[in-house]
């Protein structure tokens, strides 16, 4: 078990395919404020290569990312 | 003293006229294919791009025009010809087909029942949230007029304009990323 990093939002992609996870976060960051972390939970493989291509086009950055069976947690920090 | 003068000049010059041609974070897409697979791919592009903080513009052309439809509405006064392709045409985003494995229809039923069960955006919820995102939808007049299509019977989508092919190359020429789907 990695150690648990503090988030000042949540979201639960879990269950949602192709565009929706990055669609859905790219909304939710917008809830935080800069420098605020967003945690998020997927199901879809395919975000472990989105989820930093996403961040790195938005300019924001990803903190950790971890596997958990089928879920994947991504810590977002808001930089932009 | 006086030559370097005009050299930063001519260099100033240079670099704001290169500023000025410089692309947007822009991507826009011809969608001239009315295929369900094609159309769910450049709504799917369209979306994710604005995820990605670009912006995005979508041109449809041909055969595309035909996913704008609004099945519900119905239009009157059309001549003989525009009523027959009005009729062959599909009549929007619930109406398209599978560009392959159709099999008469059953092939398309069961990639819509599969996309349900795996919880995949339909194409008609892409086009909703598209224009929730602000994703621009502009509509070739001259297929409209070549199928017969009148403006009234497209779909209520928040940013929706009439145009024909210099709107679209003024905004490829502003765009980093150009698609033709």
């Amino acid at each position: 078990m990695t150690e648990q990093l503090n988030s000042d939002k949540e979201l639960d992609l879990k269950g949602l395919p192709c565009p929706m996870p990055i669609v859905k976060v790219s909304k939710g960051i917008k809830d935080i404020e800069i420098g605020q972390v967003l945690k998020a939970v997927t199901t879809d493989p395919g975000s472990l290569n989105d989820f930093p291509a996403w961040a790195r086009s938005s300019g924001n950055e990803i903190l950790d990312t971890h596997q958990n069976g089928e879920e994947i947690t991504f810590y977002i920090k808001r930089s932009a | 003293m006086k030559e370097l003068q005009n050299q930063l000049e001519e260099l100033k010059n240079k670099l704001e006229s290169m500023d000025k041609k410089q692309a947007s974070n822009q991507l826009s897409m011809v969608v001239f294919n009315g295929d369900l697979d094609k159309a769910l791919a450049a709504f799917i592009m369209a979306t994710g791009s604005v995820a990605m903080g670009m912006d995005a513009v979508m041109f449809f052309t041909f055969w595309g025009t035909s996913l704008l439809r609004d099945q519900k509405k119905p239009v009157k006064g059309k001549d003989i010809i525009s009523k027959m392709f009005g009729f062959m045409i599909p009549k929007g985003a619930g109406k398209v087909k599978l560009s392959k494995m159709n099999m008469g229809g059953m092939g398309t039923a069961m990639i819509k029942s599969l996309m349900k069960k795996k919880n995949v955006a339909s194409l008609e919820e892409l086009i909703t949230l598209a224009g929730e995102l602000g994703v621009k939808i502009y509509i070739c007049e001259m297929s409209m007029d070549l199928m017969g299509f009148k403006r009234e019977e497209m779909i209520d989508y928040p940013d929706l304009t009439y145009c024909g092919v210099a709107k679209f190359l003024e905004e490829a020429n502003n765009s980093r990323v150009q698609l033709f789907i």
